[in-house]
């Protein structure tokens, strides 16, 4: 019993993880209806800067973190400047693409500025099994899973309260419903879009940190992004809590089945239960658990 | 409705072109609005009404013509300009935002009279509270004006059509535009929610003093309410004038009863 509670926990812990990238597709998905499929580059970029300006300036822990929030910042400008300005009203087709390509140019400027060696990233979250646990509950848990699962916690709390709160949160929500009456109300999109990718940006640098502190900050980190997509399929492409709580099924999902199913497979489940899971939903739910029912007139 | 006496001009379109491709869609329309008036655009299907609007709200570039708002001159109006100067709309296919309340679709309306910028936002603490707390109110007037209270909090996409199009015109309402513009109000309506919707833009008229631009199909609620009205038929204008010049003039009897073209 104790050694299911373990792998479930742990799995959770994992899940935490991948909703932490899911978040930040799920809040550019909501706010203009493109899948940035940059997210996972955005969370391997802001590693690298933070690790950049605290090996090679040597900065401190919290100016490193804040100059980091800046560049995100600034780098959503110039996405909403060079690129989504220009793509306004195409299909979503192609703004996909353009974040395909948004994705090479950002890997390859991370890997111009910062160098493309594996990167230790320290930044004093706790490591190691938590000792509590362990000695209370004879249960093994990293440290650093637990931090990790209490800033995602900490951030959808954040999320939801200035979405639904604030004067910004509500006219992002209103662009995410309707972009001509959103505009005659005197939003302005462009405002919208760098502030959405800003904090997707963010939230790409949690991501990214958690990650990073984790397994090194390394260019395979990119390919994260591609098990936060069965996450969303999951959880639902415009839901905050769906992205969480996705990420927590595929993250207990694989791992019960790599432990009591991979015997029978030859292992490696892991691997692929994830999007196995997502096809299911693809067949019988596809607007996911949490998502919105998109019905198409033909 | 004796006649009003008019403000000074708050609008007017000179010599508007607008061309989608091939299709004309508004050929050398010019007409003014003055501060106060009820001023109504009517015209078959088809006629440009809607275009006319989005012009003057910004939605629609026009290839030639100028407009002159407040008395600035433009080419042409960007939405948030015209938002920001004062322009609030409704729309003919009701455009609200389904996902959120009937408070949260106000509120929204206010986003230009909330200035606190996204520091305090994100905190939600000090002058954005405060700010919230204040447009709050002013969003709670309105939906006491509009007799909404009711349905607060429920979500605009599940009410009923007529609720719907009251909730649009309480968003409308929230930015205190100077001028409101309405693109059929009362389409889909039973008689008796057309008077409710007659009486709350008479009252706007009159309480706020805010000028209305008004498309409109039935000519009664039309010809009731309208200091002035101007006629498009196939994006040309056919007529401008009080109602009762508009109801006499041959063209457009013509237009609207259909004549055999020779």
């Amino acid at each position: 019993m104790t050694f299911f509670i373990e792998v479930t926990l742990s799995g959770l812990m994992a899940g935490v993880m991948y909703s932490l990238v899911a978040l930040g597709f799920v809040l550019i998905f909501k706010a203009s209806g493109i899948f940035n499929f940059a997210q996972g580059v955005m969370a391997l970029f802001a590693a690298l800067t933070l690790v950049g300006f605290m090996d090679e300036f040597g900065m401190p822990i919290w100016l490193a973190i804040i100059g980091t929030i800046a560049v995100m910042i600034a780098l959503a400008w110039v996405i909403e400047r060079v690129m989504l300005r220009h793509l306004v009203n195409q299909e979503p087709i192609i703004l996909f693409m353009a974040t395909i390509g948004l994705a090479y140019v950002l890997e390859g400027l991370g890997d111009i500025l910062w160098g493309s060696d594996v990167k230790m990233l320290d930044i004093g979250i706790p490591q190691g099994a938590s000792d509590w646990m362990l000695d209370t509950f004879d249960i093994y848990i990293e440290k650093l899973e637990i931090f990790a699962a209490a800033t995602a916690a900490t951030l959808v709390i954040f999320l939801a309260i200035f979405f639904q709160k604030t004067r910004i949160g509500r006219a992002l929500r209103a662009v995410a419903d309707d972009h001509q009456a959103a505009l005659s109300v005197g939003i302005s999109l462009h405002t919208i879009w760098v502030i959405v990718w800003s904090v997707s940006g963010i939230v790409a640098l949690v991501a990214g940190i958690m990650w990073g502190s984790k397994s090194g900050v390394q260019f395979s980190l990119s390919l994260i992004a591609l098990k936060a997509l069965p996450v969303l399929i999951l959880g639902g492409f415009t839901s905050v809590p769906g992205a969480i709580i996705g990420g927590m099924i595929i993250g207990v999902g694989e791992k019960l089945a790599e432990v009591y199913l991979g015997p029978f497979v030859g292992g490696a489940l892991e691997n692929w239960f994830a999007y196995m899971l997502a096809l299911a939903f693809l067949l019988f739910r596809p607007q996911g658990l949490f998502g919105e029912r998109i019905i198409e007139r033909v | 409705m004796s006649e009003r006496q008019l403000g000074d001009t708050i609008l007017e379109v000179n010599n508007i072109g607008l061309s989608f491709g091939v299709m004309k869609v508004l050929d050398d329309i010019s007409f003014d609005i003055k501060k106060g008036e009820i001023r109504s655009i009517i015209g078959p299907n088809g006629a440009g009404k809607s275009s006319m609007l989005n012009v003057i709200n910004g939605f629609y570039h026009p290839q030639e013509g100028t407009i002159t708002f407040k008395g600035e001159t433009r080419k042409a109006m960007a939405p948030h300009v015209a938002a920001s100067h004062g322009i609030a709309r409704t729309f003919q296919n009701i455009a609200l935002f389904k996902g959120m309340s009937t408070l949260d679709n106000i509120m929204t309306g206010r986003n230009l009279k909330m200035k606190t910028n996204i520091f305090w936002q994100a905190l939600h603490l000090g002058p954005a509270r405060k700010e919230e707390l204040e447009n709050r109110e002013a969003a709670e007037r309105i939906i006491d004006f509009l007799d909404i209270q009711a349905i607060r909090k429920k979500p605009v996409g599940k009410l009923p059509y007529g609720l719907q199009k009251r909730v649009e015109l309480g968003r409308a309402l929230a930015a205190e535009p100077e001028l409101l513009l309405l693109d059929e109000p009362m389409a889909g309506m039973n008689s008796e929610e057309k008077e409710d919707m007659s009486r709350f833009i008479i009252d706007v008229n009159d309480e706020f003093g805010t000028t209305i631009a008004l498309i409109e199909h039935d000519m009664g609620v039309v010809m009731d309410l309208s200091d002035r009205v101007v006629v498009l038929d196939y994006g040309k204008q056919l007529a401008d004038g009080v109602p009762d010049e508009v109801r006499a003039n041959q063209e457009v009897i013509d237009a609207y009863l259909g004549v055999p073209h020779e």
